[in-house]
């Protein structure tokens, strides 16, 4: 192994993405078959997820954002258009556990301890038992949920709960994570805090993270990157670099370039809104 | 809750039974003694009644206190092993029982089990399965009988068939709910993962189906008993609680009757009971909430 000819192939397309892009979406489409007759829930997306990015879909709901996200994941198979995940096709990309995944609800298994439940993955993956506790233990602290591996779920708060299956997406070598509205069931104080955490978590992994949520500030605190979506059909209106500093405490909410990039965002949301109803 | 105040209402109905028993009792078996009177040609006080409906060999309705000294004496007087021992029959009649639910719970979870995972078996068998239990038992429980003597079975095996037959039903249709109530985002979890369909089953869809199973399998236990017993009624069985109300019925022994009637109750409570037992104790270490 090692030499030049074992390297993975190119991608032989006109518009090539950058090789360290970890998601490349070229003019995808996708469209549901429902009892109403078809119903378009991604249309035209082109984007680029480079590695180490941190890129926030933020949109109405219906904009399909989270559509998005399961393509990535290959919950969903799109219709039209090609997209890779770390250079191959989305399914091999899941085959080869290259993602972790972080849904709206905890989805811990209920007849789990927190342990067993973070280490659900690692017994699937074929982990031996030595290396599940040491990465139990690692991503226990990752999230600061160091003593509570021997709890149940129902002992934990909800926010706890979020935290735990966020430590269970990490806790195997996955470089890519997807996030579909974690804290979307959290209170404003709680979210704020584990907003801070995933950015400093973030910072420490150093993996590329594509979040879905519906709160501006969220969106605008977290990301590298803003994908602003809008719905009927699902499409990107806006993609927004953000020039805030990889470093940042929690009030930097209030300074000006912060203001800024969020207005920027809900003009953005408005024009996606401006010609329905 | 005290103490007290959990057992007051129940001791409140048990009492509340009793003498609604004993006063069925006296209104039942109190035309015999008239008649036998009357036949005499001697009238009779009702407080001359009162105590002999209470202790007739063949009573309409035999009296609490009579039932419970036919239960003591067939059970603590008499040797385990004599015919005339209700413990023996009762034995004869758990251990078809104990068989019939063990073939019942494999036979229905197999059945669940087919369900979920093969589209032929779910699209074709539940309607069968439900037409099984449409047929009376007491139909069905001879044929089985009578088939299986023919091919040189006989003893136990057939009756714990017919406790098959109707225990397998709870589990099946429970089962297929339980392996099928995980919620699509715990699939879908299974899915990021690149779980094999094996991995799915007993990391995902078996835990998830166990307090389905349990439920299940207290209303099994309880019907295979009347399984067993309905097994021993068609057949001329000599031996087992179904031989024994038979064996009352033609000679009149309402007394006996009633004592394996209990016998059998007592029995379901007890498999009931050791079935609950073993659910809290399994979902106590699945970490269910107490």
């Amino acid at each position: 192994m090692g030499t030049a000819f074992a390297m993975p192939q190119m991608i032989p397309d006109a518009a090539s993405p950058s090789t360290r892009s970890v998601v490349s979406a070229r003019d995808l489409g996708l469209t549901f078959k429902t009892d109403d007759g078809p119903v378009t829930a991604l249309t035209g997306v082109n984007l680029d997820v480079r590695k180490g990015d941190f890129v926030s879909f933020i949109g109405p709901s219906g904009c399909g954002k989270t559509t998005f996200l399961r393509v990535i994941a290959d919950l969903e198979k799109p219709t039209s258009g090609t997209i890779t995940v770390n250079g191959t096709t989305p399914q091999d990309a899941r085959k080869n556990r290259s993602y972790g995944y972080v849904f709206q609800a905890a989805a811990l298994y209920p007849w789990r301890t927190i342990e067993e439940n973070i280490a659900l993955p690692l017994e699937i993956m074929g982990y031996g038992a030595a290396d599940r506790q040491a990465r139990i233990e690692r991503t226990l602290a990752l999230v600061n949920l160091s003593g509570f591996g021997k709890k149940f779920p129902w002992q934990l708060s909800g926010g706890m709960q979020q935290r735990a299956s966020i430590a269970r997406a990490l806790a195997f070598d996955a470089d890519l994570l997807l996030m579909d509205e974690p804290f979307g069931a959290l209170d404003e104080i709680v979210r704020d805090h584990l907003n801070e955490q995933l950015l400093e978590l973030w910072a420490r992994t150093e993996k590329t993270i594509c979040f879905v949520t519906h709160s501006i500030p969220e969106a605008v605190y977290l990301s590298t990157r803003i994908v602003v979506m809008s719905p009927r059909p699902g499409r990107i209106t806006d993609v927004i670099e953000s020039t805030l500093p990889r470093e940042r405490p929690l009030d930097i909410r209030e300074t000006p370039e912060f203001l800024e990039i969020a207005s920027r965002v809900r003009d953005g949301l408005r024009a996606g809104h401006s010609y329905d109803e | 809750m005290t103490a007290r105040e959990k057992i007051l209402p129940v001791l409140t109905i048990l009492a509340a039974l009793l003498a609604l028993w004993y006063a069925a009792a006296v209104f039942l078996n109190a035309p015999f003694e008239r008649d036998t009177a009357a036949r005499a040609g001697t009238t009779i006080t009702f407080s001359e009644i009162l105590p002999r409906t209470m202790a007739q060999a063949r009573p309409v309705l035999p009296a609490p206190h009579q039932v419970l000294a036919e239960l003591w004496d067939t059970t603590i007087n008499k040797p385990v092993t004599s015919k005339r021992s209700l413990v023996y029959h009762a034995w004869i009649t758990l251990s078809a029982t104990l068989v019939g639910f063990g073939l019942g719970t494999l036979l229905g979870i197999t059945l669940a089990v087919g369900t979920v995972h093969n589209r032929a078996m779910d699209r074709s068998l539940m309607p069968w399965i439900i037409a099984s239990q449409t047929i009376p038992i007491l139909a069905i429980a001879p044929m089985i009988i009578v088939v299986l003597n023919a091919i040189g079975i006989s003893g136990l095996l057939p009756k714990a068939l017919i406790s098959t037959y109707l225990s397998f039903f709870p589990i099946a249709v429970g089962m297929v709910k339980g392996l099928r109530s995980p919620e699509q985002i715990q699939l879908d979890l299974m899915r990021t993962y690149n779980a094999s369909s094996s991995q799915l089953f007993w990391k995902l869809r078996w835990p998830a189906s166990m307090p389905y199973l349990f439920t299940s399998l207290k209303v099994a236990v309880a019907i295979a008993l009347v399984g067993a017993i309905v097994g021993e009624l068609p057949t001329g069985a000599v031996a087992g609680l179904g031989a024994r109300l038979l064996a009352g019925s033609y000679y009149g022994q309402t007394v006996q009757i009633w004592s394996a009637l209990f016998m059998a109750a007592g029995l379901a409570a007890v498999l009931v009971l050791i079935v609950g037992a073993a659910h809290s104790a399994v979902l106590r270490r699945m970490g269910a909430r107490p």
